[in-house]
């Protein structure tokens, strides 16, 4: 009976932490994601699919400083593919031997090239607003990658008495509402390669997978030793139970 | 040393063992204070927290040393070595997820083990040195558990900092002072993060020091149990080996598979999204939050308008709890047998849960008074309810000894 009521204090906490949480509702669905629960693992497609959109699209605005070529082993591409993938971008190096800084292809281990060379040039470019780096922009908006997609997906005409500033947009989703970034994904935006239809949920949903993948690279090595270490914590937990029992029979 | 009828394990006996006794007894040290060491009969599964607080220490060490192996503590460079450490360090993903999350286990285990003190009043005599010496250790984590918080420099880390240690400056004439010497400057910065990092390093060494202390004051009297009775004789004792280890093998078993949950299933949710931004000096977060465990105090803090007078109330919300033995009057330990006290005490824990929710709210509205009514509630306990409670109420009767209800199942 006590123990009982511990639990509830228990779940009452963690019912508190969640309301918590829930309090700051998000006014968007939950998505289906291939990655998400116990054995999920990205959906390769759509990576590269959503790759292709980051690099067609949103790369005109947007760094991803923690991504590195080599990085797209993860998206699927074997060794050859990221190579002649990185040649087709400048990393700037030196200084050579005359003290100069070149430019030359990049290589597997080069980061991916940055839009603009810093933060005012970024903001000078985009009306005096900053566009994040997307690294992390899977797990640093709250939200998560639901928020991502309902905010690609989000743009719509103001409603009656909202007055949206010149280079400002309507956006049901972004804190706010009004967001300086226009709707990036444009119908037919992109032309994929494996023929998907490129409408503006398909994009949104592939970018935003890969969006979540550079969030988080490690998400599938995760899930797969996490459940070994499960199956292992359960067999353990039984046979300790079992010695337990054993052991203190003896005394009662 | 050993005040009971010490009967040596047969390992004892053994002559490289005696060779190592005879210049320095660790042998006979571990026989005496691990293997043979009497505890009472019928500690319950809330008894397991100490120890699973003690692995959480060690957990937390090791994992933390090697993650500095590979942390820059530079405002430059922290915020990509933690994200380096994610994606290119072998397993450094595990390393971090363990460690970030170990913090909030360690704190959950620190909680319940605090509380199943108060409930079973393990704080009274002679006891009252081991409770402090749980309280220090308590001031230590969460001092290196903010401190810690601060080495990724995401937007919480910073906004956190500069908040927590802001609230120096109210206090009169010396404030401000104070709040630069923390600092190393005029704002939280590099100096900042360069002694934290130091101290986030050496603090949990000093509570390992703390935690033997705990365990030495624990060992003189041995260990309080549900029913707060003293032990009469060897029949309400038993070994700590095999019944206790394995009880707490099996404790920490199901412990780490809750610990793994969070580890590999859900590391993020513990923690807030917008550390997961580069700090920003320029960028304040429209709602700063401190991590889920020092929310109960963060709500202590708020509830009063005045910012010194705040700041006084959420360091005497700990610090009340020194004082916890002397304000308890009662002679009765364990709540078992305090009727009216059970009532209090389980109105004390929703009061600090609540606490916890207003923490992590906006201080308006609704959250605010309700905070505030909780922090009256909170000090209550201690200053009103505790003191009369021993005058008032008629504690049920206690068993002869603990042997008794434990081998008669209908005393209990
Ligand atoms: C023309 C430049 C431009 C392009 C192209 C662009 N963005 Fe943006 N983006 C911005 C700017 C500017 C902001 C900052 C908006 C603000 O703070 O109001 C932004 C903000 C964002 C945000 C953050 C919203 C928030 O919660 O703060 C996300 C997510 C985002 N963009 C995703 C994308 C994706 C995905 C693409 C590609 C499909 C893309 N953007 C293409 C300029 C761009
Ligand atoms: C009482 C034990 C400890 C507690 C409660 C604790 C707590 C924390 C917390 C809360 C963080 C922030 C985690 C995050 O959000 O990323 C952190 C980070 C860190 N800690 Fe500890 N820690 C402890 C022991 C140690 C020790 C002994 C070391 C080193 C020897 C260490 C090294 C680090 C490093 C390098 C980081 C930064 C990397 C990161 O943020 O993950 N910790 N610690």
């Amino acid at each position: 009976m006590r123990s009982f009521k511990l639990l509830l204090a228990g779940a009452a906490l963690v019912l508190s932490l969640g309301t918590a949480q829930a309090s700051e509702a998000p006014e968007f669905p939950r998505q289906h994601w291939s990655h998400d629960g116990f054995f999920g693992t990205f959906d390769r497609a759509a990576l590269q699919r959503g790759y292709q959109v980051y690099k067609e699209v949103c790369s005109a605005c947007h760094s991803m400083k923690q991504m590195r070529f080599r990085n797209l082993a993860g998206i699927g591409l074997d060794e050859a593919q990221i190579k002649a993938l990185a040649a087709e971008f400048e990393t700037t190096d030196g200084p050579n031997d005359d003290g100069e800084m070149f430019q030359r292809p990049s290589r597997p281990s080069d980061r991916f090239r940055s839009p603009f060379s810093n933060d005012n040039a970024a903001r000078a470019a985009n009306g005096g607003a900053l566009p994040p780096d997307l690294s992390l922009i899977a797990k640093n908006r709250k939200g998560g990658q639901d928020y991502v997609y309902a905010l690609l997906t989000g743009y719509a005409d103001a409603p009656q008495g909202v007055t949206v500033p010149e280079g400002m947009h309507f956006n049901k989703v972004f804190p706010g509402h009004l967001i300086a970034m226009n709707q990036p994904i444009q119908p037919d935006a992109v032309t994929y390669a494996d023929g998907t239809k490129a409408s503006v949920e398909q994009m949104a949903k592939d970018v935003t997978t890969f969006l979540a993948f550079t969030a988080s690279p490690h998400l599938e090595a995760r899930n797969s030793l996490g459940v070994k270490v499960m199956l292992f914590l359960f067999v353990l937990t039984g046979l300790l139970y079992a010695a337990k029992r054993k052991i203190w029979k003896g005394l009662h | 040393m050993a005040k009971y009828d010490y009967v040596p394990s047969p390992f004892m006996s053994n002559p490289i063992v005696k060779w190592v006794d005879h210049r320095l007894p660790i042998f006979e040290m571990v026989d005496q204070q691990l293997i043979k060491y009497p505890a009472p009969r019928n500690l319950n599964y809330w008894w397991n927290f100490g120890s699973l607080a003690g692995v959480m220490l060690v957990v937390m060490i090791l994992s933390g040393i090697f993650l500095a192996m590979n942390y820059q503590p530079n405002t430059l460079a922290a915020f990509d070595s933690v994200e380096r450490i994610m994606r290119d360090v072998n397993y450094g993903w595990l390393l971090r997820y363990m460690h970030m999350n170990g913090a909030s286990m360690f704190f959950v285990v620190v909680y319940i083990h605090i509380a199943r003190g108060m409930y079973y009043g393990s704080y009274k005599a002679p006891r009252e040195i081991l409770w402090w010496l749980g309280l220090l250790i308590f001031l230590a984590m969460m001092a290196t558990a903010f401190m810690g918080y601060v080495l990724p420099w995401g937007q919480m880390s910073f906004w956190g900092a500069t908040v927590i240690t802001n609230l120096f400056s109210a206090l009169p004439l010396v404030g401000k002072s104070i709040v630069t010497w923390l600092w190393g400057g005029f704002s939280v910065d590099n100096p900042t993060l360069n002694r934290f990092f130091a101290l986030h390093y050496l603090l949990p060494f000093v509570i390992a020091g703390l935690v033997m202390l705990h365990l030495w004051a624990l060992h003189v009297h041995g260990s309080n149990n549900p029913l707060g009775i003293d032990a009469k004789g060897p029949q309400d004792k038993i070994p700590f080996h095999p019944y206790y280890t394995v009880k707490d093998a099996f404790g920490l078993s199901v412990f780490l598979i809750v610990y793994a949950y969070f580890v590999f299933f859900n590391p993020y949710v513990l923690g807030d999204a917008d550390n997961w931004i580069p700090a920003n000096p320029m960028v304040t977060p429209p709602h700063i939050v401190p991590e889920w465990y020092f929310l109960p105090f963060y709500a202590i803090l708020r509830a009063v308008p005045d910012k010194l007078g705040g700041v006084l109330l959420m360091f005497g919300a700990i610090a009340i709890l020194f004082v916890l033995p002397w304000l308890d009057t009662s002679r009765v330990r364990s709540g078992r047998f305090r009727p009216a006290f059970r009532v209090f005490f389980w109105v004390f824990i929703v009061v600090t849960i609540t606490l916890g929710w207003c923490g992590a709210q906006l201080p308006e509205g609704i959250p605010l008074i309700l905070g505030q009514v909780c922090t009256v509630l909170y000090f209550a306990h201690f200053l009103v309810f505790l003191p009369l409670l021993g005058w008032f109420e008629r504690p049920r009767p206690l068993p002869a000894s603990i042997a008794e209800p434990v081998l008669t199942p209908a005393a209990k």
